[in-house]
């Protein structure tokens, strides 16, 4: 096919059109026109077919690829990445003013009119996997350490609050800092052997640890009740209220002192407030400590260690240190997870959940705290939201992913501000 | 220092002391930057001692850490191939080589969480610090660039900054003129000469460009496979027969080492050396 400008090669596109649509043949054929379904009554599972739909699988891709063939003669693909581009500048040039209508926006959300018990158990999920996201950040996006087992210290925390408040009573907010302690203590446990790996190495050596934490878990029944999981989680209160209808003896109750009816929105409103915090609070701990001596070195760690060698910067320290908080991080929200659920089990930690708090951290643009919040809205909550379209919401997930990595490559918002500006007049900067 | 069969340093010696300026040349391949290596602790010399005196101490490189190194005794570095962080502004550059000084004041980033003020005095003057060689190095007005933006010239004279915010009393340069115009590399002996009579450290450094060397070094040692073939003042050296050797070759270099007559038949030796007695052309030099 030619690519030079006047009249599209028609002959050609077609042909390309028809290629795709006989690939799209091969692959609608057997995983859209068949379908498994119950057969009930005992009989089992039978196979239905929907060959219909390959026609129109088939048809789609056919007129995609022409329309895509087509237009790459007009100038439309490339307005549509020049305007990308500026729309993507202006996000980056407001992100004080988009951080704060954010900030609003999420702090009113359960007032709002059309905000029901689903949407506002989706906010906190959503507001679960953003504070994971800035937590894993701190490792991957500032330290520069490839990290695919972050699930290890999601559950440690979890599990450090379950059995503390099993065995020895605590509350919630007793067990958030030793959560946050034995995670991070599990995360120095796992730097210690990764020192000197890099890139793929360290991703396998964590993606194993975080295996391995599962593997405990899951088999030291003694302790952690293996698949059973731990039940009977104590809720978390607000300032020594309860959220139940019929509190304990000499306990007073949410609802009973404020004088309101009681009702389960109550205690939904109350965790999604609490996540709403714990995230803030992480993500203005992530700003302040860039600024400081320890997250600059994390960043020049991640930029060239041999450099930093020269300039008398332990890089063991260094790292350990970006595992230990990052990890903390991941411990409290896991206590948060624990509290919220009721209940776990080693089933909620497994090594997908790791890869999408990666994917969240990766899509967002390693290092912007904003990008994070839009890669958890579009991988978290979209896919939760869209549950009623079943088998298609992964193609959406799919799409959505290459979508990404064809327009930005580098994640939604790949940009870094200076930790420091000198106060002095700039010449202009070449843009990159 | 020997890497396997390989002997990369044979024998060194030689002392570099501060207020001077001391270079290191020597064709390529004859162990400059590995003598370099061994001092910033990136190899460990297979036998040796590397001393470094100050302030009545002494530090003996070849057992310590590279990053001790640095930060203990107060060897500063610079790289054949620039490395800087090129996706942290030229500031913040100049600012992690302050890392120590601020991490300590810092009192382990818990000051710093809490914005007391020990730690916002420090990076106040941390921040003085870097405005001073930005100064001297002509980068005030592009502090805010991505360090991998800068211009080449720049970006050298960046990496010589960045070394001298780590206070060292020792600055090891690595090939610093390399690629730079006539301009920038009269600009960088005015900056060597400056750090050595005002700062009034020691600076080494490895280097091609002869206009350089000979321009401003008070102490040249001249490097060849591995083996130091002369020491002295720039003039000494520029004119000791041994070097001339090393670097242009001349009728010297015909002629048949011992190690290899040893090993031929007689007949054989003779028939070469009559060969060397032949009349030929005076190398033009």
């Amino acid at each position: 096919m030619s690519a030079r400008a006047g009249s599209p090669d028609f002959p050609g596109i077609l042909r390309d059109s028809g290629l795709v649509a006989l690939v799209a043949l091969f692959l609608a054929f057997p995983l859209v026109g068949f379908h498994t379904i119950d057969q009930g009554g005992g009989a089992g599972m039978g196979i239905e077919t929907r060959f219909p739909w390959v026609v129109v699988a088939v048809a789609a891709a056919f007129v995609g690829r022409f329309l895509q063939l087509a237009l790459l003669r007009t100038h439309a693909p490339v307005a549509v990445e020049r305007s990308l581009s500026r729309l993507g500048e202006v996000f980056q040039r407001n992100t004080v003013w988009i951080a704060a209508a954010a900030i609003t926006f999420a702090i009113v959300l359960p007032m709002l009119p059309f905000a029901d018990r689903r949407l506002v158990d989706l906010a906190t999920l959503v507001l679960t996997y953003v504070m994971l996201g800035w937590g894993l950040n701190i490792v991957v996006g500032l330290a520069g350490l490839l990290d695919l087992g972050y699930v290890a210290f999601y559950a440690v925390g979890a599990y450090s609050f379950a059995l503390f408040a099993l065995h020895f009573d605590f509350t919630f907010w007793m067990a958030l800092p030793i959560a946050g302690l034995f995670a991070a203590a599990f995360g120095v446990l796992l730097g210690f052997p990764v020192l000197r790996l890099r890139g793929d190495y360290l991703a396998i050596v964590t993606l194993g640890f975080g295996e391995i934490i599962r593997i405990i878990l899951l088999n030291w029944y003694p302790v952690t009740r293996g698949p059973n999981g731990i039940s009977d989680i104590p809720r978390p209160s607000f300032f020594g209220l309860e959220f139940t209808r019929r509190p304990a003896e000499g306990e007073v109750a949410f609802h009973e002192f404020f004088g309101l009816e009681y009702s389960g929105l109550h205690r939904i409103v109350f965790l999604y407030y609490l996540i709403l915090a714990l995230a803030l609070i992480t993500n203005l701990f992530t700003l302040r400590i860039r600024r400081l001596p320890i997250g600059r070195a994390w960043e020049a760690l991640r930029e060239d260690e041999i450099a930093c060698r020269t300039l008398g910067i332990n890089p063991t320290n260094t790292k350990l240190s970006a595992f230990a908080i990052g990890a903390m991080f991941g411990g409290f929200a896991g206590s948060f997870f624990a509290a919220r659920q009721g209940f776990i089990s080693p089933e909620s930690f497994t090594f997908v959940e790791s890869a999408l708090i990666l994917a969240v951290v990766v899509l967002g643009g390693m290092g912007s705290q904003v990008g994070v919040v839009i890669a958890a809205i579009i991988l978290v909550g979209l896919p939760e939201w869209f549950r009623d379209l079943q088998e298609y919401r992964m193609l959406v997930f799919g799409g959505a992913m290459v979508a990404i990595m064809v327009w930005r490559p580098r994640g939604l918002i790949a940009h870094r501000d200076p930790t420091v500006r000198l106060g002095v007049p700039q010449r202009p900067e070449p843009s990159a | 220092m020997r890497f396997g069969g390989l002997v990369a340093v044979n024998d060194l010696a030689f002392q570099a002391s501060d207020r001077e300026i001391t270079a290191i040349i020597g064709p390529n391949g004859a162990g400059k930057t590995t003598v370099f290596n061994c001092l910033t602790g990136f190899y460990k010399p297979t036998v040796g001692r590397l001393t470094l005196r100050r302030d009545g101490t002494e530090f003996y490189l070849e057992q310590m850490d590279g990053f001790r190194i640095a930060r203990e005794a107060g060897v500063a570095r610079t790289f054949q191939n620039i490395r800087l962080f090129p996706r942290m502004s030229v500031l913040e550059n100049l600012m992690v080589a302050q890392h120590n000084t601020l991490m300590r004041a810092s009192g382990f980033s818990l000051a710093g969480l809490l914005g007391l003020p020990r730690y916002t005095r420090a990076e106040r003057e941390a921040l003085d610090l870097a405005r001073f060689w930005l100064d001297r190095v002509n980068l005030t007005d592009r502090a805010d660039w991505d360090a991998g933006n800068l211009p080449y010239g720049a970006q050298r004279r960046l990496e010589i900054a960045r070394a001298m915010c780590t206070r060292p009393v020792l600055l090891c340069l690595d090939e610093p003129a390399a690629g730079l115009n006539a301009r920038e590399s009269y600009e960088l002996n005015e900056l060597l000469i400056d750090i050595r009579d005002r700062i009034g450290i020691g600076v080494l450094l490895i280097e091609h460009d002869m206009s350089v060397v000979m321009q401003i070094s008070d102490h040249v040692i001249v490097l060849d496979y591995g083996r130091k073939i002369s020491d002295g003042d720039p003039e000494t050296v520029r004119n000791d027969p041994a070097v001339i050797r090393a670097y242009l070759g001349t009728e010297e270099e015909e002629e048949l080492p011992e190690e290899v007559a040893e090993d031929l038949p007689p007949e054989m030796v003779r028939a070469l050396r009559s060969f060397e007695d032949r009349p030929h052309e005076e190398d033009g030099h």
